[in-house]
């Protein structure tokens, strides 16, 4: 039996020499010192020896199997060593080939203008004041200072509803009223609000035109609000929308329901102020209409415009998404396509 | 309004460049959206950019007056001739042309004082007259018909000034310089004809600046200079006017003022050289010495004039003293005007009459019968005003936009109208010779009163935020022309007659001069602050914020927005509705937000619901895509009882297409099915911690009709019903021509749903006990709900039973039939120990019992 155990040991040994990989280890481990292994045999049949032989041959039996434990150890360390190397060696994949696809869902290029806007004015205290899209004819322009057959009537052309004196607003500025009244306490409540929504022109839909945009309105009102504080707010908000550098240009204008009126240009990012056709050679891109709230406008929303004033801003989030990318067609923007959606 | 440099200039002088000039007058709030050159060369100017221009700059070495001496036949061509031109030379040079309008001097012999014109000597670089596109060629010297040419008398589209190229260009009488100097021949060309216009584009307000003096006065005060006015005087050297006719005004507010001048034995002839180009420049055709003058005074001073031929006048009034009348129409009259159309008027439009009948819609257009033709030697020259908003009606009502309806639609001050008589009656002597009516007939009923105003510095201050002193304040509105008288604090300030847009409530119109003086001192001058002013309470707009995080979870689900238009038609939503559904449609035909004046066919109302423009994208979207998955968020409209239309919020799903993306790695197969929209729907209600989620099947009256009624369930949340969804029923999605794999829709009503959603929801705390997982596989009735099973393992499995999730549905095989087999996988967990094998028997045993007794189900084999 005792030789039997040496024979083992030197035919186990001998064939862990040519061990090479981990299916030939297993069949080893099996084959030697496994539970059916050949060591555990000779155990099993320990029965048969005499009570002096047992101690020895258990012994040994013992010894035998930590030499070949330890031997197994070491080439499970040898075989794992050139596994490894092998892996990092020829384990490559060509790293050219797509990845798996993982759909994903996207917000609309206005959103997410319109979210840059929110954010940046609510950081100034503006806060979002959600308007009516249908609106009466009296506040979308009467109130608003521009009364019927006012020439200031030629600059919007309106959609009409079948219901007398109701149209589809032109403009934000029409929610005015609605926010001054809604939120200024009767005229006793200073108010910073913004208002986003959709307005609606009736111009033929073409590559620069369409039927339907959003604009975002913001009025500011105050005991001493100022043009100066127009202007620096406004800057501050195209410092942090363009870019801290940006360069502004404040020009007089025109809106019946602001006065002094004012159009705000920054100069064009895409030409650095060169000339480009985007910006029509003139280095400026128009970007907002703005001015101190008319009198007449504050008084129609409950304040006494000799206590109280105000300024007022509309800025349209397609055009600056246009501007921005560099689209070319404003028609894309209700399509839906997936192929233009796709690409935010 | 296309303005012209040097017409300009006879009112200011300007000593910067046009191109600084269009910068300040842009600034100032005219915004010059274009520089038109003639001739003369692009200035650029530091910080000022523009559009490159590529007219043509002539040379002032070869492009030159000269004056046509003679014209001699061609020796050997007809439609040839020789023009022997005068271009400060030593010798007369040849000029071999076809220039139709030359023949006429053909053979006449000297021509004294000569014809001048444009001239070209050889290497002069000219637009090719020939050519149908733009080119540019060098002239060279060559032989025609036997001749031997090397320059050119030029026409208007050689030199680039117009398109005109019916013959050579011909001034009649020799051109000065503004200060009245003549021009020699040999002058450079660029000096004579050179000019650059300025295209300024006027909003509403700017009333007054819709003439070449109008800008001007904006110019002076922008460039601190004098304004020289034009001369009003007008030499009056025959019989008084006063009972040779007389005016009737029954309609002041109308018509406030009506000035008449009259001029006998004039001379029709062309205008004057200097008159003719001036129109020509600004767009208008020059026709004779009365016509060109009353459209000279529209553009120069804003005055539009009419002017009548006064004997026929007094035929028509039968040899008597005519009468004017202004008034609005009888019942039934019709009007011919110039442009040849016979017009039935309106009740609104105001005339200009005499006793027989209508002569003139009054500010708009004259009427044919009393016109000045070839023959006129007496003329009536009228010079009205008007309110302007009864013109800008009639204007769009009788669809005639004239440059007199366009500048008295806008306001003209009736302090012009004697104005423009008397210049304009002068204009028209001085060329055409006659003998001017003593004084004029003027009718002015109510004269308006100066506009005052009361301006407190304090306010200018408090408006602007910059520091004003009264000096400067007072200086910016006298460069305007205003009266100012500075009293301490205030300013007394009188605004001039022109300025028709200051108010005269005491607060607007300091506004209104507060805006001047901004304007006028420079918007740039302004600081830039911070408000200072008290932070207006804040506030939590709840619905706007839940309908932001709704767009969040939607986008976490792999949803990509849309936004559709509003319009639609109610032919395209009533594709909603299959044929022959019971249920409840999502629109209402009855209740659409119709368009008076729609855009298009396909545009004619506001939408009733969202799902029609979304599938119409889908569509679209289907010849490149074959997945796709979409949502919207926006209004749908309904006509109430009350004025305005409900607004109400919906949000509308749609995925439709191959599950998964396919690639080379493989793909999972299948389309999108009902089990993938409610897999949606479970994603918004869990990202909106919806309370109390039930399922019921889309039946019954409140069904919504445009889904298959199988395949589609309502999402509740307890009591709130927030909207149905499921499969698109086949016949609508044929109606939008959705075959194919089917369409998956959600139609929510947005507001139910984000009134019920919470934000204010409690987090659990993670079990630090381990789970027992245990499977459960249970046979019940085919028709059974699986929610009523998971309902009864639930109860039964009480505290300990944390997780059921049905992981198979299986029929068939070892199934009885009409039989199921719903396998659920079971959490047992408590908070504070670990559970032994005995309690969970027990509770296991709990909702065996309780599946057999109440539903009738067994324990699968």
């Amino acid at each position: 039996m005792l030789d039997q155990l040496q024979a083992l040991q030197s035919q186990a040994l001998a064939s862990l020499d040519s061990v090479q990989n981990r299916a030939d280890l297993v069949v080893w481990d099996s084959q030697y010192i496994g539970k059916k292994g050949q060591l555990t045999q000779l155990l099993r049949n320990m029965g048969a020896l005499s009570k002096e032989e047992r101690p020895v041959f258990g012994k040994m039996a013992n010894e035998v199997k930590a030499v070949l434990e330890t031997a197994y150890g070491e080439r499970d360390r040898l075989i794992s060593e050139q596994e490894l190397a092998q892996d990092l060696e020829s384990g490559a994949v060509d790293i050219t080939l797509p990845g798996r696809p993982n759909p994903t869902g996207g917000l609309h290029p206005s959103t997410r203008t319109l979210r840059r806007f929110y954010d940046i004015w609510g950081d100034m205290g503006f806060q979002v004041y959600q308007s009516r899209d249908i609106e009466t004819d009296d506040m979308n322009f009467s109130q608003l200072n521009i009364p019927p057959h006012h020439p200031a009537r030629d600059m919007q052309d309106t959609f009409y509803t079948t219901t007398p004196n109701v149209i589809l607003r032109t403009h934000t500025s029409a929610g005015q009223i609605h926010a001054m009244r809604a939120l200024g306490g009767a005229g006793s409540l200073p108010v910073r609000a913004i208002l986003p929504g959709m307005c609606y022109r009736f111009e033929q839909i073409t590559v620069r035109s369409e039927v339907q945009f959003h604009q975002l309105e913001g009025i500011a009102i105050g005991k001493n609000i100022r043009m100066s504080d127009l202007k620096g707010t406004i800057t501050e908000f195209i410092r942090r929308f363009f870019s801290p550098t940006a360069k502004t240009r404040f020009r007089a204008s025109y809106f019946p329901f602001t006065e002094p009126s004012m159009e705000i240009d920054v100069e064009c990012f895409l030409c650095g102020g060169e000339g480009c056709r985007v910006c029509k050679h003139t280095g400026w891109l128009e970007i907002a209409g703005s001015g101190m709230i008319h009198p007449t406008v504050l008084r129609n929303g409950g304040y006494d415009p000799k206590v109280w004033s105000g300024f007022a801003f509309g800025m349209g989030p397609e055009r600056m998404t246009l501007l921005k990318h560099g689209i070319s067609d404003i028609r894309y923007f209700w399509a839906n396509d997936l192929r233009f959606l796709e690409q935010f | 309004m296309l303005v012209p440099m040097s017409w300009l200039k006879e009112f200011v002088d300007i000593d910067i460049p046009a191109e600084a000039l269009a910068e300040k007058l842009t600034v100032a709030g005219l915004e010059v959206g274009k520089i038109v050159y003639i001739g003369v060369p692009q200035t650029q100017v530091d910080g000022i950019r523009q559009p490159t221009s590529n007219h043509l700059v002539w040379d002032r070495e070869r492009l030159v007056l000269a004056g046509i001496c003679e014209i001699k036949p061609h020796p050997n061509a007809d439609r040839l001739v020789i023009a022997m031109v005068d271009y400060g030379g030593e010798e007369l040079e040849p000029c071999v042309t076809g220039a139709p309008n030359l023949f006429e001097y053909r053979g006449k012999g000297e021509l004294n004082p000569p014809l001048w014109t444009a001239f070209a000597h050889e290497g002069a670089e000219v637009w090719d007259g020939h050519s149908d596109e733009p080119k540019r060629m060098i002239l060279k010297g060559k032989d025609l018909r036997g001749v031997f040419n090397k320059s050119m008398v030029c026409s208007e589209k050689e030199l680039g000034i117009a398109e005109d190229h019916d013959g050579v260009i011909l001034m009649h009488s020799q051109p000065r310089a503004l200060d009245g100097t003549p021009f020699l021949a040999g002058a450079p060309l660029a000096d004579v004809l050179g000019d650059i216009l300025l295209e300024v584009e006027l909003t509403p307000n700017l009333a007054r600046c819709f003439s070449v003096l109008g800008v001007a006065r904006e110019v002076a005060a922008l460039l601190d200079k004098p304004l020289r006015q034009p001369n009003y005087d007008f030499l009056a050297e025959g019989e008084p006017i006063a009972g040779q006719i007389n005016i009737e005004i029954r309609n002041s507010d109308l018509n406030p003022r009506f000035v008449l001048g009259l001029l006998k034995n004039i001379t029709i002839r062309p205008s004057p050289e200097w008159m003719q180009r001036r129109l020509k420049l600004v767009g208008q055709r020059p026709i004779n010495n009365i016509v060109d003058v009353t459209n000279y005074m529209t553009f120069e001073i804003g005055q539009p004039l009419h002017a009548f031929d006064y004997d026929k006048l007094v035929a028509r009034a039968g040899g008597k003293t005519p009468t004017i009348i202004t008034r609005l129409p009888h019942d039934g009259e019709t009007l011919l005007t110039l442009d040849g159309q016979n017009r039935a008027l309106e009740a609104h439009n105001i005339l200009v009459c005499d006793t027989e009948s209508v002569l003139s819609l009054g500010g708009i257009m004259g009427g044919g019968d009393t016109e000045i033709s070839d023959s006129t030697t007496n003329v009536l020259l009228e010079g009205a005003n008007w309110n302007f908003i009864n013109i800008r009606r009639s204007m769009q009502s009788q669809k005639i936009f004239t440059e007199a309806a366009t500048r008295y639609s806008r306001g003209v001050h009736p302090s012009q109208a004697i104005l423009g008589v008397s210049r304009g009656i002068e204009l028209m002597r001085a060329s055409g010779g006659g003998t001017v009516a003593k004084g004029l007939v003027d009718n002015y009923p109510n004269p308006s009163k100066p506009v005052a105003i009361t301006l407190y510095i304090s306010e200018v201050r408090r408006w602007l935020g910059m520091d004003f002193n009264t000096e400067t304040a007072a200086d910016m509105l006298l460069r305007l022309g205003f009266a100012v008288m500075i009293k301490g604090e205030t300013l007394e300030v009188i605004a001039p007659d022109h300025r028709m847009d200051i108010s005269d409530d005491p607060t607007i119109g300091q506004a209104d001069l507060i805006e001047e003086i901004a304007r006028i001192y420079g918007y740039d001058a302004i600081p830039l602050t911070i408000m200072d002013d008290a932070m207006p309470p804040q506030w939590v707009n709840v619905t706007f914020e839940r309908e932001e995080r709704l767009r969040d979870v939607l986008v976490d689900l792999g949803l990509r927005e849309n936004i559709s238009y509003r319009f639609t038609t109610p032919e395209i939503e009533s594709g909603l509705v299959p044929s022959g559904a019971s249920g409840n449609a999502p629109h209402d035909p009855a209740r659409y937000v119709t368009m008076l004046n729609p855009i298009s066919p396909e545009k004619t109302v506001f939408r009733q619901s969202l799902l029609p423009n979304m599938l119409q994208t889908v569509l679209a979207n289907r010849r490149y895509q074959t997945r796709q998955m979409v949502y919207e968020i926006g209004s749908i409209y309904q006509t109430t009882s009350a004025e305005l239309p409900d607004e109400l919020r919906r949000l509308g799903v749609i995925i439709t297409g191959a599950r998964d993306v396919g690639s080379w790695l493989g793909q999972v197969d299948g389309d999108f099915g009902f089990f993938d929209i409610k897999g949606i729907v479970e994603g918004i209600a869990h990202g909106l911690h919806l309370p109390d989620v039930r399922y019921e099947p889309n039946h019954g009256d409140t069904a919504h009709v445009s889904l298959h009624p199988g395949r589609s369930a309502v999402l509740y949340s307890g009591k709130t019903r927030i909207g149905a969804f499921g499969e698109l029923h086949p016949l609508v999605a044929r109606a939008f021509d959705l075959g194919g794999s089917p369409v998956l829709v959600i139609d929510f009503d947005l507001d139910a749903l984000l009134a019920v959603s919470r934000f204010d929801f409690n987090v659990n705390p993670l079990p630090i006990t381990p789970p027992v997982f245990e499977d459960l596989a249970l046979v019940v009735r085919d028709d059974m709900p699986s929610a009523s099973v998971e309902a009864v393992i639930r109860k039964a499995g009480g505290n300990l039973l944390k997780g059921v999730t049905l992981f198979d549905v299986y029929r068939g095989e070892s199934i009885p039939t009409g039989h199921k087999s719903l396998a659920y996988s079971l959490v047992y967990q408590t908070d504070e120990k670990t559970l032994t094998d005995k309690e969970i028997l027990s509770v296991r045993k709990k909702i065996i019992g309780a599946v057999e007794h109440q539903l009738g189900a067994k324990l699968r084999a």
